[in-house]
């Protein structure tokens, strides 16, 4: 769905000197299922994604709401245990926390509005991690958005099931976003962006949506 | 207890429509949010007295029928006397029997959920006695025939306005200022006379202590305490779970409770009360011991967190989608983020099947949750009871093959191209369209990642 943030997170992972390797047989991590109230559906695709990546030093995902899921829910609402669980990280959580690195070398000069989404923020924890490698990239502008930390209404199936309010969050979201003058808005997680950017679009807003990986990738 | 007369969705559509509540709304819980940010983050030991908070609620729960049956020994003891409701008739039975004893005809009650949970008001009426809601808020609602919206700040719903005129139709005709003083005063005359001359009052209870059965009761108004002393009996109903073990228990709780509800360090009034006391208080004191769906939920091992529950209204001021609903969406009188756990565990899933889809999993209600009820992880666990239930056919279907598709690369990657034709699409057919109502999909990749690669 989203190829430009797998392909950035490759891009800035090998430009630090590692290898990646991508197990073809990976599929879906199963948070569909689990978040919309088919845990079973969701457990065969954990045990499918132990199966794939159980033998990594580090499995890196360019989005938080995954990695949660994986890291936090499995063992949480699965009930699963492994040991590939804990090695699972958000990809500027994996920069800065794992590799200690907190400037990549980017240039991308834009002002750029940072979303911390739900996830990234409250289950997977990134912490300043994103920010403190935004802040290193040459050129670029960061801009505060009012009441950052709200969801923009996405939430998965939510987004269909209960169409009005997402879009009533959604709105006060574009309409914060808008409000800094931002030429990008960008975000941990493909989902949230694919709603906020659907949101922009409609309301005929110059900002678009672009993944972290991506801004790293710029150079 | 009520059951939701229809769907969230269906309810949520009507309430967004009013742009006056949503002013309304976001203006008090935003106050709200940022008086509870303040309070807390002053307080170095909060995280150690949320934990301490969790793990006496978790004793209570692992103890419960124990701890019952000391705090029931310790009433009875003081000179209580202790009535076990297995169900709202119940327990309104107990009321109105102790009122018609007195030969009172009304009754004075101080805010409790607890008695709007089980209707106590209307089993009242039936009973020819008329009960008189004695809380700023509650007071306003009942004088309109409305009900609350939110935990603490039931007409969170109304602004001063509406009440101003509200009053001039019914206790201060003639008002003119909405101030709130002035509102406040004519409220205060009315009431007063009716405190003086009630024979019987009604509480609920923030908390039960089953060491010494002492019943504490925090408040804003001093109508609470009003309705505890004044009158020569008194009723108090509580749910078995509000118990604590001991004493001590409340130097956490009464630390926890007033930050996170009202962002106070304290509460104005708080009442503590151990049976009676000759000469000082009621003269008889009935405690009425509600179960309600409470044993049922404590049943299911993963939903009895919503038992720790002391009622704060945190997760309310914090909730994007109470924020923009409002209480009345959730057609329940436990509204929010905590409603939309504990409700369907109370009345039976079926009944409310979906309240747990009213979130999207933000997860900020945990984050401020004073006992630390894991809200998001409850409402996955009620998603799977509720699909068991009530999830349509199709819905069923829909998830059965996208996990198949999920499970073998080569299908998943043909899905993933079938993907990328519909977001060409400027609508989405069937129940995806409910996306492309508010927002464009972004076109599609020439190439998925996985081709990329591959």
């Amino acid at each position: 769905m989203f190829p430009a943030a797998g392909k950035a997170t490759v891009t800035v992972l090998e430009r630090l000197g590692h290898g990646v390797d991508f197990p073809k047989e990976q599929t879906c991590c199963g948070q569909m299922h689990l978040n919309s109230g088919y845990p079973d559906d969701a457990r065969r695709l954990a045990e499918r994604f132990v199966d794939v990546f159980g033998e990594y030093d580090a499995v890196v995902s360019p989005s938080s709401s995954c990695v949660g899921t994986v890291r936090e829910l499995y063992r949480g609402a699965l009930g699963l245990e492994h040991p590939v669980l804990g090695k699972v990280f958000e990809l500027s959580q994996f920069l800065v926390d794992e590799l200690g690195v907190d400037d990549v070398g980017a240039a991308f000069p834009h002002r750029v509005a940072y979303h911390p989404t739900c996830h990234s923020l409250r289950l997977t924890r990134v912490g300043e991690a994103p920010l403190r490698l935004l802040r290193n990239v040459e050129g670029l502008e960061l801009v505060d958005v009012p009441r950052a930390e709200e969801c923009c209404g996405f939430g998965g199936t939510f987004s269909s099931k209960n169409a009005d309010v997402s879009s009533a969050m959604l709105a006060d979201k574009c309409a914060a976003i808008e409000e800094t003058g931002a030429d990008y808005c960008t975000a941990l997680d493909g989902s949230c962006l694919l709603h906020i950017g659907g949101g922009l679009s409609r309301r005929g807003a110059s900002a678009r949506p672009i993944h972290l990986a991506e801004i790293l990738a710029s150079r | 207890m009520r059951s939701p007369a229809e769907s969230f969705p269906a309810a949520a559509r009507r309430e967004l429509a009013d742009v006056q509540l949503r002013t309304n709304l976001r203006r008090a819980t935003d106050t709200i949010r940022d008086k509870r940010e303040r309070v807390v983050s002053e307080l170095d030991d909060w995280q150690a007295l949320r934990d301490a908070g969790s793990a006496a609620k978790v004793d209570v729960l692992a103890n419960l029928e124990e701890y019952l049956l000391q705090f029931e020994a310790a009433v009875t003891a003081s000179g209580g006397h202790v009535h076990w409701a297995r169900d709202a008739a119940e327990a309104c039975a107990v009321v109105a029997e102790v009122a018609q004893r007195h030969g009172a005809d009304s009754v004075v009650k101080m805010k409790s959920l607890t008695t709007d949970e089980i209707e106590l008001n209307d089993a009242l009426a039936r009973e020819g006695i008329d009960a008189l809601e004695t809380d700023f808020a509650e007071l306003i609602l009942q004088l309109d025939g409305d009900w609350p919206s939110h935990i603490l700040v039931p007409a969170i719903h109304r602004n001063r306005t509406e009440i101003r005129d509200l009053f001039a139709r019914t206790i201060a005709p003639g008002i003119v200022s909405d101030e709130p003083r002035d509102l406040a005063e004519a409220a205060r005359r009315y009431l007063r006379e009716r405190f003086l001359s009630a024979q019987v009052g009604v509480s609920g209870a923030n908390f039960g202590v089953a060491e010494t059965g002492t019943i504490c009761i925090v408040e804003s108004e001093g109508n609470g305490r009003m309705c505890t002393t004044l009158p020569p009996v008194l009723v108090t109903i509580l749910g078995i779970e509000k118990l604590l073990p001991t004493f001590a228990d409340l130097e956490v709780f009464l630390q926890l409770l007033p930050r996170s509800s009202t962002g106070e360090r304290m509460n104005p009034y708080t009442s503590l009360w151990t049976g009676v006391t000759p000469g000082d208080g009621p003269e008889e004191l009935h405690v009425v011991l509600l179960d309600n769906g409470r044993t049922r939920v404590l049943a299911d091992e993963v939903g009895r967190q919503a038992l720790h529950c002391i009622r704060c209204s945190a997760c309310l001021n914090v909730c994007p989608v109470y924020s923009r609903t409002g209480g009345h969406a959730y057609g329940s009188v436990y509204p929010g983020p905590i409603g939309a756990i504990l409700t369907p565990q109370l009345i039976g899933i079926e009944k409310a099947p979906t309240l747990p889809f009213a979130s999207s999993l933000c997860g900020a209600c945990y984050e401020v949750c004073p006992v630390k009820i894991d809200i998001p992880t409850v409402l996955l666990h009620l998603r799977a009871r509720a699909n068991e239930v009530k999830a349509g056919r199709l819905e069923q279907l829909a998830f059965r093959g996208a996990g198949w598709f999920m499970r073998g690369r080569r299908r998943f990657a043909a899905a993933e191209r079938l993907a990328r034709i519909g977001l060409r699409l400027r609508r989405l057919p069937g129940p995806l369209a409910a996306w492309t109502s508010s927002r464009d999909l972004p076109g599609a990749p020439e190439k998925s990642f996985r081709e990329t690669v591959e």
